[in-house]
């Protein structure tokens, strides 16, 4: 009967198992979107402002028109049709400005898009682009979020001269009881600079119009494809069963294509105005302007607390730099800061405002933690500096503060409910591993021999599993679906759509471990709105702790039709399913998966009320977030001479619940920890006064490289989330999340008896030498 | 990132590319500096001549006191190679010290030389080990000092028509030499880049050549440092007047005052590894 399925009674989740997708992806035999050949495809390249704000006085493109194979120029005249690109946040009182795919009368920033041209060949539609003479009036421009609030700067937006997009105010507790009662106040303007998310590979769209099927098929290099599906379809005004989003191999987003860009329904218009396909791929330059940034914030920090060091209450005036337009998220980001910033805290006291600003940039939006590094950045110094006011050790400040173990479920002061923690067990573990009582000894006699040593901690919490419906912009939960075929193979599919994660590892890990069968019988699909149910993408470390729950639930219900089947084949009323078999637990006797499978497509004969086939499909809504947390300690010296900063140590102890495969988990700390140092000492998207961007490519703009990074020490604790039935929290976004402070912390550490309190990053050699020299500590 | 469209040859000898150079034709090296601007349509050569194909600009000898290098030798060639090590150390390390891995491999000491970028780690180097360049054209060859040659940002003596064809370095015996510099994060240029070669006499410095770059409009040699060496000032003393003179660059990752600063730090450290290596 059937193939036979290879049988397996070891499990998979908890081990280091290789990532299937590795082979095609070091090998060059994935498919990304500049991959995509078609017949007859045409090619896209975009007139972008050179100004960061101007009026457009007219737009002459004959002389691009002329060229031969170019075949269109399209500008905002010609798209008036089209929707606006959607922003997906809404928050009282916002405002929303027009947001045309292409530019009508004003530019608004450096790499708006203005015109688009079309050719027979990339080449031709780029020399074009330069062809399109664009007659700019330049206007007066404000790249500053602060400057931005002051009377008299330049309107990014005509109709609100204030630039002020949006107010927000959270509080929870009396926060002025708090201060009043409180025996220290401690204060800091802290920053959390613009950063660009630079994923490896550029955003890039093809859209292949079929007019005969009345059909769109849009490929773009994104996190969202069904979200993505319904907005264009809406922008272009398809139906949204005409229209196919397929995300092929996504070369990392880090948020950055967990959006809605002009582009991609652009291309959709230009393809069903031109009846051929189109392709257009981003240049890195492009991508630094007109790609989303992250971060953009400037923030006035509070902190109340008894001499024994116990937080009473925390206030937060913050100012998020938003640019020019609300992207899909925009908005919404910096209230994602102000959720958890009482980080892993017990205070209930708790008083933020934000004011959104426009500026003349780019829009800032999700990048690698949205919103909670910049929390945890905040709480994590102020805790410091509260630490040194006193002088309490910073690991001991902390230990007190913590919320305990046996408060959990944790109500905080922002309404959020923290699911389960131990927040000292991975501090006590990194504080043994970096054998901190010796590291501090240590640092004393570094310090009487003239050199520079610092320490720091930081214990991040974080908000993974984006989340219960109610409180997310577009549905929280995620579809996943189990096809066993009739030979016993399995198909999962997840409207997750993993670039980069490895969730086709670990899902298959998870389904053969249910199913007990080998992992390479477990193929799984995602990143294609014909074959994968609605879902809702991978962002926000969503996508084990959401969409792997919806496999997991989707298996069980296959297990039970499995085993009705199973029972009819071997005529028994008790089975058991073990191993890839069903089992008469009388008579020993078994069928496998495979002889199952084919039995219930055969369908000869059915159980009663049952349908043939091994298909399920869940839609599991998750009944909460998930509160990850950790440790990382880091270990620096300054050269006194020059200000620069070597990372000696760097120590990670993560707990995101339970961990499927540790190898996946150590990747995607490494990789988070990267750029969260990336943020502490290399990285700035700076915008000059005029608002031109100044790091507007790779060599300015400084991605740490391997030989910028320490070896990175990782180690993890496991407290099982309660929320769903896998136990896991999340682990994107943590090592992001916890690493900025911990260098920054360091470092003040190592200059803290000069009497330094502070240093917003990036920690330049040059920031660091200047601060050395106020403080009178240079050599 | 697309350049404007070109013509492409890679003939197989020097004396076709000459041919083509003297009509108008930009030699492409490892591609490294060249390939960028193009993409970034800050130069649109009509027509390139590749001179990665052209065995006789590939080699490093020793001939009498000197070695002399071909113009296409890749910074990873020098930077490996025994006799480099042996003969020259100053350039060895130097060579080891540009970009990353990747550009090494490709990257090629004429083509960085002919680019004469402000920041690049060899003309440091060069002017130190007072090297000097073998230029070629259809019309014939000469042999120029490196402090002739470079004469501008982005501006050396080379003629139109002309080509690198091999850069000269003196062996240096007997002397002490280091390279250090402080690479600007994103590119990994020199923010300060360092070239010391001191000669010893007895207990102190008996002469001394530092090459400076990064720090001003060209790299260039820091004489009043070398003769206060020479003259046995302390090296910390000495190096503070390593941008004498010199209208110091300001950027977004180094101020003018920082550099300043650093380069007198870079160059007293410089002098003092180099000073521990003299025999
Ligand atoms: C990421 C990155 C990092 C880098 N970091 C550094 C660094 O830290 N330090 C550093 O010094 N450099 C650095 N570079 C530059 C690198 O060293 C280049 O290799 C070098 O500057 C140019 O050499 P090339 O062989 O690539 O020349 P090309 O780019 O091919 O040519 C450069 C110029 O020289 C001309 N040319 C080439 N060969 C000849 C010749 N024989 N005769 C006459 N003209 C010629 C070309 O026409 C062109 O104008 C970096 C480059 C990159 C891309």
């Amino acid at each position: 009967m059937g193939t036979t399925t290879a049988i397996r009674t070891k499990t998979y989740v908890g081990e280091r198992i290789r990532r299937k997708e590795d082979p095609r992806l070091i090998t060059g035999t994935a498919t990304y979107v500049d991959d995509i050949q078609m017949p007859g495809m045409h090619h896209a390249s975009i007139v972008r402002s050179p100004h960061a704000a101007a009026r457009i006085k007219g737009i002459d493109a004959k002389r691009a028109l002329e060229t031969p194979g170019v075949v269109a120029v399209f500008t905002g005249a010609d798209v008036k049709e089209v929707g606006p690109v959607p922003c997906g946040a809404s928050l009282p009182g916002l405002r929303v400005p027009q947001h045309s795919i292409l530019a009508r009368d004003r530019v608004y920033f450096v790499g708006h898009p203005v015109a688009v041209v079309v050719a027979t060949d990339r080449y031709v539609a780029r020399d074009a682009v330069d062809l399109v003479e664009v007659d700019y009036e330049p206007l007066p421009a404000v790249a500053d979020p602060e400057r931005a609030l002051e009377p008299g700067a330049p309107a990014v937006h005509p109709e609100w001269p204030d630039n002020v997009a949006f107010t927000y105010h959270q509080e929870g507790g009396d926060v002025n009881k708090a201060f009043a009662g409180a025996e220290v106040v401690v204060k800091q303007r802290i920053t959390s600079q613009r950063l660009i998310p630079t994923a490896m590979e550029t955003r890039g769209v093809v859209a292949d119009w079929r007019a005969g099927d009345k059909a769109l098929t849009l490929y773009s290099s994104t996190q969202i494809p069904h979200l993505l599906r319904t907005l264009v379809a809406m922008m272009l005004g398809l139906a949204e069963n005409r229209l196919r989003v397929v995300a092929p191999e996504v070369g990392g987003g880090f948020g950055s294509k967990l959006n809605v860009y002009a582009e991609e329904a652009l291309m959709g218009f230009v393809a069903m105005r031109i009846g051929k396909p189109v392709k257009w791929i981003e240049s890195r330059r492009e991508n630094f302007a007109a790609t989303i940034h992250g971060r953009g914030h400037v923030d006035y920090f509070e902190l109340a607390a008894n001499k024994d060091g116990t937080i009473l209450g925390l206030k937060l005036k913050l100012i998020q730099d938003l640019g020019a337009y609300h992207q899909l998220l925009t908005p919404a980001i910096p209230t994602l800061s102000v959720l958890m910033i009482p980080g892993v805290y017990r205070f209930q006291n708790v008083f933020c405002d934000i004011v959104g600003v426009f500026t003349n940039c780019v829009p800032t939006d999700a990048y690698r933690g949205a919103g909670r590094p910049e929390a945890t950045h905040g709480i994590e110094r102020m805790v410091d500096i509260l630490a040194d006011e006193l002088k309490i050790d910073a690991a001991e400040i902390r230990r007190k503060n913590f919320v305990r173990p046996d408060e959990f479920p944790f109500a905080t002061a922002t309404g959020l409910s923290y699911d389960s923690g131990n927040y000292a067990a991975p501090l006590d573990k990194a504080l043994e591993i970096v054998d901190y009582n010796r590291l501090l000894e240590e640092q004393q006699q570094a310090r009487k021999e003239g050199r520079l040593v610092g320490v720091g901690i930081s214990t991040y919490g974080e908000i993974c599993a984006f989340g219960p419906s109610p409180a997310t912009p577009a549905g929280g939960w995620e579809s996943g679906s189990v096809n066993i075929d009739p030979t016993g193979k399995v198909t999962v599919a997840t409207g997750a759509s993993p670039h980069g994660q490895g969730e086709e590892t670990t899902f298959a890990q998870i389904a053969a471990d249910e199913l007990g069968i080998d992992i390479d019988d477990v193929v799984v699909v995602h990143g294609d709105t014909a074959i994968v149910s609605y879902g809702i993408g991978t962002f926000g470390s969503r996508a084990t702790a959401v969409g792997g729950t919806a496999v997991y639930f989707a298996l069980q219900e296959l297990k039970k039709k499995i085993g009705t089947f199973g029972a009819m084949l071997l005529d028994s009323g008790d089975v058991s399913y073990r191993a890839g078999r069903c089992i008469c637990n009388k008579t020993g006797k078994s069928v496998s998966l495979s002889e199952i499978a084919a039995a219930s497509y055969r369908a000869m004969k059915l159980p009663p009320n049952t349908e043939p086939g091994l298909v399920s499909t869940c839609f599991w809504e998750p009944p909460n977030f998930t509160f990850p947390f950790g440790a990382h300690i880091a270990v620096t010296e300054i050269d006194r001479e020059t200000g620069a900063v070597s990372v000696k140590r760097y120590v990670a102890v993560d707990d995101c619940g339970k961990i499927i495969n540790p190898l996946l988990v150590d990747g995607q700390v490494h990789g988070g920890v990267v750029q969260g140092l990336g943020q502490a000492l290399f990285e700035q998207a700076v915008y000059d006064e005029t608002g031109q961007l100044v790091t507007g490519e790779l060599m300015d703009y400084a991605v740490p490289k391997a030989t910028m990074v320490p070896w990175i020490e990782s180690s993890h604790t496991e407290t099982p989330s309660p929320v769903n039935p896998l136990g896991v929290k999340g682990v994107g976004e943590a090592g992001t999340i916890g690493a900025s402070p911990a260098i920054v912390n360091s470092v003040v550490d190592a200059l803290s008896h000069l009497g330094v309190q502070h240093l917003d990053m990036p920690l330049t050699p040059e920031r660091v030498w200047r601060t050395l020299q106020q403080h009178g500590g240079q050599a | 990132m697309i350049p404007q469209s070109f013509d492409y040859s890679a003939p197989a000898t020097l004396k076709e590319a000459l041919a083509q150079v003297s009509s108008g034709a930009k030699p492409l090296a490892g591609g490294m500096s060249l390939v960028p601007i193009m993409k970034l349509r800050l130069a649109a050569p009509e027509q390139l001549v590749d001179l990665g194909r052209i065995p006789e600009l590939n080699y490093i000898r020793k001939e009498g006191s000197e070695l002399r290098i071909g113009a296409m030798t890749t910074h990873y060639q020098i930077e490996s190679s025994p006799l480099v090590r042996a003969d020259c150390a100053l350039l060895g390390e130097t060579a080891g010290r540009i970009g990353d891995v990747q550009v090494r491999n490709v990257g090629t000491i004429g083509g960085s030389v002919a680019h004469a970028d402000p920041a690049a780690d060899y003309p440091a180097a060069l002017l130190a080990l007072g090297a000097s360049l073998k230029l070629v054209s259809t019309g014939g060859e000469r042999v120029l000092a490196a402090a002739q040659f470079f004469l501008d940002t982005f501006t050396t003596a080379l003629d139109p028509g002309e080509l690198i064809a091999e850069v000269r370095v003196p062996v240096s015996s007997g002397a002490g030499t280091a390279y250090v510099k402080l690479a600007q994060p994103a590119s990994g240029f020199a923010l300060v880049g360092i070239a010391a070669r001191l000669v010893r006499a007895g207990n102190r410095i008996g002469s001394a050549a530092i090459g400076v770059t990064g720090v001003g409009p060209k790299a260039y040699r820091a004489s009043e440092v070398e003769r206060l060496l020479a003259a046995g000032k302390p090296t910390r003393e000495a190096a503070l007047h390593i941008t004498g003179g010199i209208d110091v660059n300001s950027d977004l990752h180094a101020s003018a005052e920082y550099r300043r600063h650093l380069a007198s730090v870079y160059a007293a450290r410089a002098i003092e590894l180099a000073w521990s290596r003299t025999e």
